[in-house]
């Protein structure tokens, strides 16, 4: 085992240590809020590791100034590439989970997910939906 | 001729505009425009089968007319356009067999949202079966899995909400896992697209370098995909989203968008790290052990379950442990047996969902065990739908069941080391299936006891067991006042019965398909 490798590579060995965190963070948390959080880390941890992956020492971001065409003068643009496109897909996703959770909340007025469970388990059948009479309603309309 | 190699392009784009479209129309229209995609879609990948099948090679459409290492490319090839045809017939028929409680459970103002995400999720797959790049497999599987929450979560109810919040957490995860390992492989190879990256790692696998890192990609990708597509040990999600969306969700979810993750493994395998290496690698192992695991402890929980609905979803947590196991014998059989598998379980799993909403529609809408006496009865066709469902599920020959485990047994004989442990777990399997499905058959065509359920009409010291219905609420349902459910459930047991008394022109489809991909 080489040490100094790891420590050369210092970005990739952080960005992967804070995957780990926010992996363990969106799997173990019982807290929505908290989850989300995780999710947050963990994908930006990889947009580091490709950020880093794309980066060269001592080069430029890849944008043409001065007249400058030379490939030896820039970083390799392709992983900026895929980072932007990773955060467009985060960020809906993150939109997606934070409304999930508003209406989490709305509803069980807690945003533990375990507590919800067992709130939902023990509500009595009748009332566990609400609008279960209006489907039963509306079915019996489309069968009139 | 030419024309058609343009057509998987146009059905990718297609389903995604009539997306954005589906928002500005009403309910009633938004159907209308939805069912016309899927089926365009779907004679439109009959039109690429059928080039690709007359030419004998795949071909690439290049994006933008970009060469190969910058642009963008979709390429199709028989096993593509087969799982094209496959998912739109499939898709369809879920559509239709689930209409009526579709209008019945979601809102009317809200109807035209239910089908923007199908459309979307059509898309994602379409997208899914036919890149060739890396990083747009990704993207798709994140809409998939967006517009796959939405199907869930349409039917307002504290239960899906719950569902759809436990369902996006897998998820991501396994999307996150996904992410990593193709910036893994990015990086060791430099490419995004499939064939290229195929090239590196082919050389990389010859000089012997970077072979934990490549270990450490393949293995991220497939935990990533395993979790998504709800392998043994990453199912708790599954019951739920199952159980508690509306059929037609239902239905779609299970047969057809863990299905979609299942045929991007099956391309990562192949196309993009390459069989050899693959099978080489001891994840294939790792595969094998878990999805024998699924396929009893699946059985197990589906056999403690009193509630129809969530019975049928952990069988198919069996049976994509059945698919896993195909994959772990690294084989190409393994692998061709797990297609087989695939379509095969699209077919049964959508029947067998439609017709458990036929049964408990005709006992008041109860989908607990004791409600269902006699429902095989008063809905005659859901009854025998359900039964050819089940039996293709144990697998009895003459249904699609049977030749799936027929080729697993094959593809496992001959297996230094894993042929024993492969036919065992398919016999157990087999004997458990047996036992939760012949259970509910019997149940569902034994007669009513009244006596019993009135003399003691509340049971409720468990909160979730259900107050025991009145046989009144029984009825009888006829053929006639449920046309749309009864065609789609006539086709899925015509389709049933064809797979499996006709498979092989599909098995050689297959195996020229996968021939192809290498």
């Amino acid at each position: 085992m080489d040490l100094g490798n790891l420590i050369r590579n210092y970005g990739e060995a952080v960005a992967m240590i804070l995957f780990g965190i926010g992996f363990s963070n969106l799997l173990l948390q019982k807290n929505l809020i908290k989850k989300i959080i995780g999710l947050n880390i963990m994908d930006t941890a990889t947009y580091l590791f490709l950020a880093m992956k794309g980066y060269i020492d001592g080069r430029k971001a890849p944008v043409v100034v001065d007249g400058v065409q030379s490939v030896e003068a820039y970083v390799n643009p392709i992983p900026s590439g895929l980072v932007l496109t990773g955060i467009v897909v985060s960020v809906s996703v993150t939109a997606l989970m934070l409304s999930l959770t508003i209406r989490l909340y709305r509803r069980y007025h807690t945003l533990d997910l375990d507590e919800i469970t067992t709130l939902q388990n023990s509500l009595p059948p009748e009332s566990e939906e609400d609008n279960r009479g209006a489907s039963g309603e509306a079915s019996q309309r489309t069968e009139r | 001729m030419d024309f058609i190699r343009n057509f998987p392009f146009f059905s990718i784009i297609l389903s995604l505009f009539s997306g954005p479209l589906s928002s500005i129309l009403g309910g009633k229209w938004a159907k209308r425009v939805n069912g016309a995609v899927i089926g365009l879609c779907g004679v439109m990948s009959v039109a690429v089968l059928w080039y690709v099948c007359r030419t004998g090679e795949a071909y690439v459409y290049t994006m933008g007319h970009f060469p190969a290492p910058w642009g963008n490319e979709i390429r199709a090839g028989i096993l593509e356009a087969l799982m094209a045809v496959f998912f739109c017939a499939i898709m369809l028929l879920c559509m239709l067999g689930g209409e009526r409680e579709r209008e019945a459970e979601i809102e009317a103002s809200r109807q035209n949202l239910y089908y923007i995400m199908v459309d979307l999720l059509l898309c994602s797959l379409l997208a899914l079966i036919y890149t060739n790049d890396l990083f747009t497999a990704y993207v798709f599987v994140e809409i998939n899995t967006i517009s796959a929450c939405g199907l869930i979560m349409i039917r307002r109810s504290g239960r899906t909400v719950e569902a759809a919040a436990r369902y996006m957490i897998m998820s991501l995860l396994g999307s996150g896992l996904l992410l990593l390992g193709l910036c893994f492989l990015y990086d060791l190879t430099g490419h995004l697209l499939m064939s290229n990256i195929r090239e590196s790692v082919q050389v990389l696998a010859a000089e012997g370098m970077y072979e934990r890192p490549l270990l450490v990609a393949i293995c991220l990708m497939c935990v990533g995909l395993a979790i998504k597509s709800a392998l043994f040990p990453f199912h708790n999600w599954l019951p739920d989203a199952y159980g508690y969306s509306t059929v037609s969700s239902a239905a779609i979810l299970s047969s057809l968008v863990s299905k979609g993750y299942i045929f991007l493994l099956v391309k990562i395998f192949c196309r993009v790290i390459g069989f050899d290496v693959f099978s080489g690698s001891k994840v294939i192992h790792v595969l094998f052990v878990f999805g024998i695991a699924g396929m009893i402890m699946g059985s197990v929980d589906a056999i403690r379950e009193s509630d129809i609905r969530r019975m049928i979803a952990y069988s198919s947590v069996a049976q994509i442990g059945y698919i896993y196991m195909g994959f772990g014998l690294g084989t190409m059989e393994g692998v061709i047996a797990s297609i087989y598998h695939v379509i095969c379980h699209a077919a049964t799993k959508s029947l067998l969902f439609v017709a458990a909403s036929g049964i408990t529609d005709a006992s008041g809408g109860s989908r607990y065990f004791k409600d269902l006496n006699g429902a095989g009865r008063r809905n005659r066709l859901a009854g025998v739908a359900f039964t050819v469902g089940a039996l293709s599920m144990v697998g009895v020959p003459m249904f699609a069941g049977f030749i799936s485990k027929l080729f697993f047994s094959q593809a496992a004989v001959g297996h230094e080391i894993k042929m024993l442990p492969t036919l065992i777990a398919l016999a157990i399997s087999t004997v458990l299936n047996a036992v939760y499905f012949m259970r509910t058959v019997i149940r569902i065509y034994s007669p009513v006891k009244i006596t019993a359920s009135e003399e003691k009409p509340a049971k409720q010291e468990d909160g979730r067991e259900k107050t025991s219905r009145m046989p009144e609420n029984y009825r009888e349902i006829t053929m006639r006042q449920q046309p749309a459910k009864a065609v789609a459930m006539i086709l899925f047991i015509l389709l049933n019965i064809l797979l499996g008394l006709n498979s092989e022109p599909l098995i050689g489809l297959i195996q020229r398909g996968l021939g192809m991909f290498s």
